[in-house]
């Protein structure tokens, strides 16, 4: 058994592991206790494990946990707001009521916001090629796109 | 604005309304200490408390699966009782202390579920006001925020009244009590925000992928590489070095591994060297629809017949036309993978998962472990998106038969490869459909065979596990009731529809969203488009004239999805057009199982003819349910039901070989993405004074053959079989 820091939502925290193999999703969400990143392929096929490493959108599921280290600033879904004080882009979704299930809107959001951090006023084309390898069962696709054309306005 | 009641009203309102809960009841306290809560479809209690504080607590066997139901529940039950939203906690499919309603399908939860919790409410309600009449000495009551006021004075609230008792009101479907009067509705019919949505997208709501319990191991199944397959040799030597490893758990052909971590677990299961026996039992894929048409038929069902068929078709001077429809078999594709949890305590099962039916699970998991029902409790943890019978059940099969053998509870997180290739499938569906006509076009027969399935007696599918195990569980898996929808609705003069219900299926059946009545609805609005070009009329005013004249709400939705796309009235294909990309639109109707929810569909596609691929650009869709609870909440719920149907129209279909299902992950069973899918529009027809149907499945009936319509008006080019892949496409031009 071996100790890393990690560096998750602004806190410096312990984690330990068996294998540094192991992906940081699983790091996140069994050993932080975190539920905004989730298991949807571990291929990274499908977007819904999304978190921000230093500002960019990584498949946390096909992440190793060692190629992270206290220095990389990990942000989860929980990282960006709460209910009670919603990023804009959380507060986007809420608005235009863009989830079904919402199993996979952990993706669609940490996708856009990174998105949106440096693409201040996309088109509606430019929106969906950003969110094209993120994959949405419940066809909420209108919805997710107005709600980041939202919270780039 | 408050609704005057008398109490005269309310008791005549209900004949049930005898028994005073206020005297009858028992303290929900006593329940805690032991006393069973109740269950039963016919008591007040099994749906409904209310408790000191004034929070009513909703009891629902039916689940939310991911569709927002829970806030329309909620809304019905508000609105009945004048309470807020938020006063209303709901809890759902747990088999200890919700009524068994049914399993949550066939987009019936609002259409029965939600009208036995209105049932509830409004008899609730009743009682309330009769007591407060008692205890304020007067008929004349007004009810705000769960106060019951006379006058502007003297009041009493529903917790003062009942607060932590028991009603102790009989429920009679024969006797319904009244309701209150759909005028009076305020939250009923209004987009009421989802209570879940905030939760969900800042990462506090639970699923059931999040769900823990104290000393909970994770475990993994080693699942065979074919079908079939037995265990020959098991070797743990290199599972015995990974640390965190706890067991191998084997049970006949069951095999897993428990470990402190999910990881350690994965990697046990993959360090595990299994050898196994070959195993062969699939037919070969590129002859899939010859091995459907030769599989044994156990029965015949004819789901309507009138006149007489045989003579029309054969009858001098009609003119025959035939035609084969399939449709590939198709995944549920929930985007996250099954998950349950199990616990063995004192000789009892908890099983926590996401099925759609917690009190059917139930007796599944008895009947596999050999244990009383009663010993068994299952609670329902919403999961991904679930549209129909997935892995869920299974998941939480794999689960009970490891927290068994390790005595710890246990987690079992399915992979993407354990969901693609083991969640059961919705069938493949073969029809031959054959219609004669006379001289002027008009129809005079048609005649259909589907191939499908056949249904065995138990509603319920196999699990896994059990099969693994040898362990007894459903022989003959429930396909759903696929024969719907093979009768249809147009007025001809002869009609013969029949299903023929085949011994096997290639692989484990269960139902998908929409099931049947997607496949059967596909072939019979294609055919259907066939005749009506062949007449040379124009599809949708076809459609009209074989409608019953008598079925007004049927012909409204045609009408106004008409008036909603522009339609141009013209027989098709359109007039050959220059380019490679041509563009087309194409109408499809459907009224539910032939006695609920009405819809019309357009679609308007691009099909590009050098490289077969087609575009499907808009859709636009009239809707008819009757009552509208939440609109937002039914539009979220049609624009779903959309784009999941496109994608299974245009590229979706489970490959197997010979042994075992091969399209494991989302490269090799693609979904439509986000530069694929189309712009919608929707008109809500709301019938307030209408009864409420489902919304839950029927527009995706129609949406295949929409698609296919519109891509014979653009290319002239009939597609009959599912997915339309570019190659597809571009086969079915040469050979016209």
């Amino acid at each position: 058994m071996a100790i890393r820091s990690l560096t998750v939502n602004g806190k410096r925290v312990p984690v330990t592991y068996n294998d540094p193999q192991t992906p940081l999703l699983y790091v996140l969400r069994n050993d932080l206790g975190l539920r905004g990143p989730r298991f949807g392929c571990g291929l990274g096929q499908c977007g819904a494990c999304t978190v921000h490493i230093d500002g960019v959108a990584v498949r946390s599921c096909i992440t190793p946990l060692s190629t992270v280290d206290v220095n990389k600033k990990i942000v989860t879904l929980e990282g960006l707001g709460t209910p009670e004080k919603p990023h804009r882009v959380q507060k986007a979704f809420i608005d235009e009521q863009a989830a079904q299930c919402g199993y996979c809107i952990n993706g669609m959001i940490m996708e856009s916001a990174a998105f949106l951090a440096k693409n201040k006023k996309p088109t509606e084309a430019a929106i969906k090629d950003a969110l094209a390898n993120n994959l949405c069962r419940c066809g909420t696709h209108a919805r997710i796109v107005r709600a980041v054309k939202r919270a780039s306005a | 604005m408050n609704i005057q009641i008398s109490r005269r009203d309310a008791l005549l309102g209900s004949g049930a309304l005898i028994v005073s809960f206020a005297l009858a009841g028992s303290s929900a306290g006593a329940q805690a200490q032991g006393a069973a809560k109740p269950l039963a479809l016919t008591e007040v209690d099994s749906f409904l408390a209310i408790d000191k504080t004034g929070k009513v607590t909703v009891y629902s066997g039916k689940v939310d699966l991911g569709t927002g139901i829970t806030t329309a529940l909620r809304q019905i039950v508000a609105d009945e009782l004048d309470v807020p939203m938020n006063r209303i906690e709901l809890v759902q499919g747990d088999t200890l202390l919700t009524p068994d309603q049914g399993k949550t399908w066939a987009s019936v939860t609002i259409q029965i579920g939600g009208m036995q919790l209105r049932q509830a409410a409004a008899a609730a309600r009743q009682a309330l006001l009769a007591e407060a009449a008692k205890k304020l000495g007067t008929d004349n009551l007004t009810v705000a925020d769960g106060v019951i006021m006379a006058g502007g004075r003297k009041k009493v609230s529903y917790a003062e009244l009942i607060g932590d008792k028991n009603f102790a009101i009989k429920l009679d479907p024969k006797q319904p009590v009244k309701e209150k009067s759909p005028k009076d509705y305020k939250i009923v019919g209004k987009s009421t925000p989802r209570v879940d949505i905030p939760d969900k997208v800042t990462g506090r709501f639970t699923y059931m992928q999040d769900f823990r319990v104290p000393g909970m191991l994770h475990g993994r199944v080693v699942r065979p590489p074919a079908i079939g397959a037995k265990i020959e040799k098991v070797d743990e030597s290199a599972v015995k070095k990974i640390p965190g490893v706890a067991r191998v758990v084997r049970e006949g052909d069951f095999l897993g591994v428990v470990a402190t971590s999910e990881w350690d677990a994965i990697r046990g299961a993959e360090a595990l060297k299994v050898t196994w026996s070959k195993s062969e039992t699939l037919p070969d894929q590129a002859k899939l629809w010859e091995h459907v048409r030769a599989t044994k038929m156990v029965k015949e069902d004819t789901t309507s017949n009138v006149g007489n068929v045989a003579e029309a078709l054969t009858k001098e001077g009609a003119k025959l036309r035939k035609a084969t429809y399939d449709f590939a078999i198709h995944t549920h594709g929930s985007i996250g993978p099954s998950c349950a949890v199990a616990e063995f305590k004192d000789g009892k099962l908890t099983s926590w998962s996401a099925s759609q039916a917690t009190h059917d699970l139930r007796k599944q998991l008895a009947l596999m472990l050999g244990l009383s029902p009663d010993k068994v409790r299952c609670i329902y943890v919403e999961g991904a998106g679930c549209y129909g019978r997935n892995g869920h059940e299974d998941a939480a099969a794999d689960a009970a038969l490891l927290a068994k053998a390790v005595s710890n509870p246990v987690r079992v997180q399915w992979s993407r490869a354990d969901e693609h290739g083991w969640d059961p499938k919705g069938p493949p569906t073969l029809a031959d459909l054959q219609a004669s006509t006379d001289a002027a076009g008009n129809v005079t027969a048609w005649d259909s065979v589907f191939y499908i399935p056949q249904a065995g007696p138990e509603l319920n599918v196999g699990l896994v596990a059990a099969d693994l195990a040898g362990m007894p569980t459903a022989k003959v898996s429930f396909p759903g009731n696929i024969f719907q929808l093979s009768a249809i609705p147009y007025k001809f003069p002869n009609v013969k529809t029949v299903c023929r219900r085949l011994e096997t299926t290639p692989l484990r059946p269960s139902w998908i969203r929409t099931p049947g009545r997607m496949q059967n609805t596909y072939a019979n609005e294609c055919f259907f488009d066939e005749l009506a070009a062949a007449a040379g009329a124009d599809p949708l005013e076809f459609r009209l004239k074989y409608l019953d004249p008598a079925d007004k709400r049927g012909i409204e939705v045609l009408n106004r999805v008409a008036e909603l796309a522009k339609w141009e009235k013209r027989p098709s294909p359109k007039k050959a057009a220059s380019g490679n990309v041509v563009k087309g639109r194409g109408v499809s109707y459907t009224k539910y199982e032939l006695v609920r929810t009405y819809v019309g569909a357009v679609a308007e596609v691009e099909v590009d003819r050098s490289t077969g691929r087609i575009t499907v650009s808009k859709f636009y869709i009239t809707h008819d349910c009757g009552q509208i609870i939440n609109p937002d909440g039914l539009k979220n719920q049609i624009e779903g039901n959309v784009i999941q149907t496109v994608s299974r129209t245009l590229m979706e279909e489970v490959k197997f070989d010979r042994s075992q299902v091969t399209s494991l992950d989302w490269k090799s069973y693609p979904i439509l993405k986000f530069p694929e899918v189309p712009e919608i529009v929707i008109e809500l027809i709301d019938r307030p004074t209408e009864k409420p149907w489902g919304a839950g499945e029927p527009a995706a009936a129609i949406i295949p053959s929409a698609i296919s319509n519109a891509v014979f008006d653009a290319t002239g080019v009939r597609l009959r079989s599912i997915p339309y892949t570019p190659a597809k496409v571009l086969a079915a031009m040469q050979a016209t």
